[in-house]
């Protein structure tokens, strides 16, 4: 019983000009069974942050919910949103908590920063940040979307560019791992709009 | 060997389960009936530990009248459906609970719905579910045959395809069936699936 590959995830972030896209599959299954095709793993924490966790979809749950608390906390506190850099060092320091017990996740985080400057990271299961100025990839399709995003990315696209890029990019690394798929959900976040689509990819 | 499946129709959902209560190679009782009414619009089909899944939804159960006395009105589906969820999550990582849960309920704003529950804590809202080795069999059945929007009658022609697909595919196939409804009348008993019946001796 391998634990980050119980449900199967596939998640990518991708750093764009002044934008960012970030991508999931939508399965959620109970090892070799599908139960759903509709599995939303990208959160929206507010308009220009947003988190996509792979693995235990128990935990990616349990860990959003108290990722969403902590947001509204602060922004009840500093009145203003949270910068993505801080947001990465606060899931950081609530996946460590749990060191000796961890929520088996891992995190992609991307946002746009000041000066609308765009910011991914990802991290494993007990918070190690490993920030990128490219892509970051997680989930188990994570090997096959590292190779895709390295033969697709170019730096400084733009919205739409970037859109067809990330999309490439999945699908075409879930259709090599059967416990991710049946589709995509891919967000392009800009300065001033939040492009929000489904992709129709291989449904198996 | 529990089978537990629903499926969502045209302002109804319908949740059937096999009644057999088994302990190792003994069959106790052929009409325990797992599907517990939680309120006058919502059902739980619980699979799983015998002494966990009766202890865990009259739990549940109790709980939802609580609020409906603290507060006047009674919980959404959805509000049930998460807070059932919390209380598996929390007790995930101490004292976990072996209960596999479909949760059905009506609401007049959201009308019908069907929540799957995992024994970890992993929920999603789904039109048909189904746990257990049954679930291999009539998951693929519903697939082949649900469509958005069903009849009472046509959503019943479907259990009871399910209900046949299981009886003679499933090595040690659990002989009887309950099938419960709850629509905006409420929910209730439709119908059992009956081929062995308890035999009651005359007293000596």
């Amino acid at each position: 019983l391998q634990i980050f590959e119980y449900n199967g995830s596939a998640v990518v972030a991708m750093v764009g000009k002044n934008c960012f896209a970030i991508a999931s599959d939508r399965r959620l299954g109970v090892q070799l069974q599908t139960i759903a095709t509709d599995f939303q793993r990208i959160s929206k924490i507010h308009d220009r942050v947003f988190i996509a966790l792979s693995g235990l979809a128990t935990d990616v749950q349990t860990l959003y919910q108290r990722l969403v608390f902590r947001h509204k906390l602060y922004q009840l506190r500093e009145e203003r949103d949270m910068k993505p850099e801080t947001f990465a060092s606060l899931v950081s320091a609530i996946l460590y908590e749990k060191r000796f017990g961890p929520y088996l996740c891992q995190p992609v985080i991307a946002g746009l920063g000041e000066d609308d400057k765009p910011f991914i990271c990802t991290m494993d299961s007990i918070g190690a940040k490993e920030l990128a100025k490219d892509f970051v990839v997680s989930g188990t399709a994570s090997e096959s979307l590292y190779g895709a995003c390295e033969a697709m990315y170019k730096p400084d696209m733009e919205a739409e560019e970037l859109f067809e890029t990330i999309s490439q990019a999945l699908l075409s690394s879930v259709d090599r791992d059967c416990l991710s798929g049946w589709g995509g959900h891919v967000y392009v976040v800009t300065p001033t709009e939040i492009k929000e689509r489904i992709l129709k990819g291989r449904m198996d | 060997m529990e089978c537990v499946f629903g499926l969502v129709g045209n302002g109804f959902a319908i949740v059937a389960a096999d009644t057999s209560a088994v302990h190792s190679i003994l069959v106790h009782k052929n009409n325990e009936d797992k599907i517990m009414l939680l309120d006058s619009h919502k059902l739980i089909a619980a699979s799983g530990e015998p002494g966990d899944r009766v202890q865990f939804t009259e739990y549940v159960q109790k709980n939802v009248s609580l609020y409906q006395f603290r507060n006047g009105i009674p919980l959404t589906t959805a509000a049930a459906a998460n807070f059932t969820r919390g209380e598996l999550a929390t007790a995930l990582r101490k004292n976990p609970y072996s209960v596999n849960i479909l949760m059905a309920g009506y609401d007049k704003e959201a009308g019908a719905s069907l929540y799957y529950i995992d024994y970890i804590a992993t929920l999603h809202k789904v039109d048909k579910g189904a746990f257990g080795y049954g679930s291999y069999f009539s998951l693929s059945t519903m697939d082949r045959h649900f469509r958005s929007d069903m009849s009472v009658e046509e959503a019943i022609e479907l259990v009871d395809k399910c209900i046949t697909e299981i009886r003679s595919r499933l090595v040690i196939a659990p002989p009887n069936f309950v099938i419960k409804i709850v629509d905006k009348d409420g929910a209730r008993t439709h119908a059992w699936r009956q081929s062995v019946q308890d035999v009651t001796t005359a007293s000596v």
